[in-house]
């Protein structure tokens, strides 16, 4: 923002003369219509962000602290939804699935991306072949590919129980077991979400200048010290920002839980937002939903603001 | 072409680098393709098996018979035509309320000068600290409100509200050049004017890739719909998909999945090259 100020010569100086006979009136009507041009313009964009951007984010920390039924009147509540949702047993099983469920996305759909993408940058052949390929999941609706995942999941006929046992390996109970559901859901989310990060790292991959590995190539460093001393400190930037947009990304699972498990079993695949959906259309309970959302969002605007401060930073030395 | 890389290009050329290069690139092809392809042959070929194979183990590879049926039943029994046209109806609305609205947004406050135009802008942004779906139940009792629910303005308005994209386009407008604009308006052309035949066609690269963007979003969009349309007329395909696919014979749920990928699907390999090129250079951008 602030660069295209500098830009900007002063106004009053930069209108040409020509343009200023045109108008009729004042300078000072003059700049009021301007204004009210402006505004003009900037109307319905305001509108949309006041009434479903600003106002939700306000109106969300407000039911928080009320007692809220559509229809009728609010009331204040004090800290009462925060305590009640407190005590819900499945609010310590959603905070700590969803975190899981983070951790474990992190481990394996940040690993897997980042080697796939130093595979595919050697590799000369097929190029436009292998961008399209691995992006295809992530252009099939998210619901086709957790109802697809379901069906591949199934204890009877399914695929991945079948995959196993061509294998001669022992079967799984995928998502309908307490121990194995949540790493299922995993699996999906890495397979439907992974075309965007290897894309990314491709991209960053490519902007390393080769001189780089010539002189290290020449000081005698190995393939993996290459990697190590080269490739990764170049790419540290976005490694992170990915790390972190899929940090944000990833707290705010639902499609996933609600589709292939819902929830369960036992609560073992309930999501933090999944909370929320089932405090405000499960239990009409809105100030509790809005409670839960205030604490997500909270933590979720925490990590935003490194993201920012940190993208913010980097176009700085640019 | 030939810029260097990890390996270098005298090592690929030796017989041994030449031999692993072809045996590492075969690994990913196979690799590729039973990881992101097998599935949706699996898919696609699934919802023409009949019922009975489909339970059966081991399952076949390649359906014993091709059936059509699947594909037709769910074209009728899950009402399909309705549910696509109301994914279209909201997907386009959704389209054209962002492209108009950001685009005037993100052109006054790049080009008009508005007083407050910093606070607005530093509005706009804050947003992108807040996760958007954190926030759908106060949005949902938002539009409830309104009267909107089981209203496509339901989806229509909140999209238009997309900070990511009224930034990219007010950054698109910052850097287009002064004199071009100076020059309209000494013809005497109006903001308007300016904007429609000078500026839009100079911003067609910038406004593809929000228009693709807009019109992926709002076909995969899943939580909000579900929130918004109690009404099963009014549903999006994503959320029909959901709702009936607990009693619904497994081969016509699986065609209608089928069905309900092909228009993104279509629209990718389309505009493939664009979409790629968009993602790398937007990811590196930060």
């Amino acid at each position: 923002m602030t660069k295209t100020a500098e830009r900007r010569p002063e106004p009053e100086t930069a209108v040409p003369p020509v343009a200023a006979p045109l108008r009729a009136g004042s300078p000072r009507r003059r700049r009021l219509a301007d204004q009210a041009r402006a505004y003009a313009f900037l109307l319905g964009g305001l509108v949309c962000f006041a009434l479903f951007s600003w106002y939700p984010a306000i109106r969300a920390v407000v039911i928080a602290f009320q007692e809220y039924t559509p229809g009728s009147k609010p009331e204040w509540a004090g800290t009462a939804n925060f305590s009640r949702v407190l005590h819900d047993p499945e609010f310590s099983a959603a905070w700590r699935n969803t975190l899981t469920f983070t951790l474990l996305a992190l481990l394996i759909g940040f690993a897997i991306p980042f080697l796939l993408a130093l595979v595919l940058n050697e590799l000369r052949h097929a190029k436009a072949f292998f961008r399209v390929v691995v992006y295809l999941p992530v252009m099939i609706p998210p619901v086709v590919s957790a109802l697809l995942w379901k069906w591949f999941y199934d204890p009877g006929a399914g695929l991945a129980n079948e995959v196993l046992r061509l294998l001669h390996l022992p079967t799984s109970h995928w998502s309908n077991g307490t121990d194995t559901a949540l790493v299922s859901l995993v699996i999906v989310a890495t397979w439907a979400n992974m075309g965007g990060t290897v894309l990314v790292y491709l991209a960053a991959l490519q902007s390393i200048p080769g001189e780089l590995y010539e002189a290290a190539e020449l000081d005698g460093a190995n393939l993996l010290q290459r990697v190590r001393h080269i490739t990764v400190p170049q790419t540290r930037f976005v490694i992170l920002m990915l790390m972190l947009l899929q940090i944000i990304a990833t707290m705010q699972v639902f499609t996933e839980p609600f589709v292939i498990t819902g929830g369960g079993p036992e609560s073992a695949t309930v999501s933090v937002l999944y909370l929320i959906y089932k405090y405000a259309f499960l239990y009409d309970d809105f100030g509790g939903a809005c409670a839960l959302s205030v604490m997500l969002l909270v933590l979720l605007g925490a990590f935003s603001a490194v993201y920012l401060r940190l993208t913010r930073s980097h176009e700085g030395d640019l | 072409m030939s810029t260097r890389t990890l390996i270098s290009p005298a090592t690929l050329g030796r017989p041994r680098g030449k031999a692993l290069y072809w045996t590492v690139f075969t690994t990913v092809v196979l690799l590729f393709a039973l990881a992101f392809l097998f599935p949706v042959y699996w898919m696609v070929t699934g919802a023409m098996k009949s019922p009975d194979e489909i339970a059966g183990t081991p399952p076949t590879l390649v359906p014993q018979h091709w059936h059509l049926s699947g594909y037709t039943d769910a074209w009728d029994l899950m009402q399909l035509p309705r549910h696509l046209w109301n994914t279209v109806v909201q997907a386009a609305g959704a389209w054209a309320c962002q492209l108009v609205l950001c685009t005037a947004a993100g052109y006054a406050l790049s080009r008009l000068r508005p007083v407050f135009g910093k606070v607005i802008l530093g509005g706009v942004l804050a947003t992108l600290m807040v996760p958007a779906q954190a926030l759908v139940v106060p949005k949902y009792l938002t539009v409830a409100d309104l009267g909107l629910l089981n209203d496509p303005l339901a989806i229509w308005l909140p999209a238009a509200a997309n900070a990511f994209n009224l930034y990219l386009l007010k950054r698109f407008f910052d850097q287009l050049p002064r004199e071009v604009l100076e020059a309209a308006e000494m013809d005497g052309a109006g903001t308007l004017r300016t904007l429609w035949s000078v500026v839009l066609p100079m911003s067609r690269p910038v406004l593809g890739v929000v228009s693709v963007f807009a019109l992926v979003a709002a076909w995969q969009d899943f939580l909000w719909p579900l929130m918004v349309f109690s009404d099963t007329d009014k549903q999006p395909i994503s959320v029909a998909l959901v709702q009936l696919s607990q009693n619904i014979q497994l081969t016509v749920l699986i065609a209608a999945m089928v069905i309900a990928s092909i228009p993104v699907v279509a629209l990718f390999l389309v505009f493939q090259r664009h979409i790629v090129a968009g993602i790398s250079a937007g990811g590196t951008k930060g």
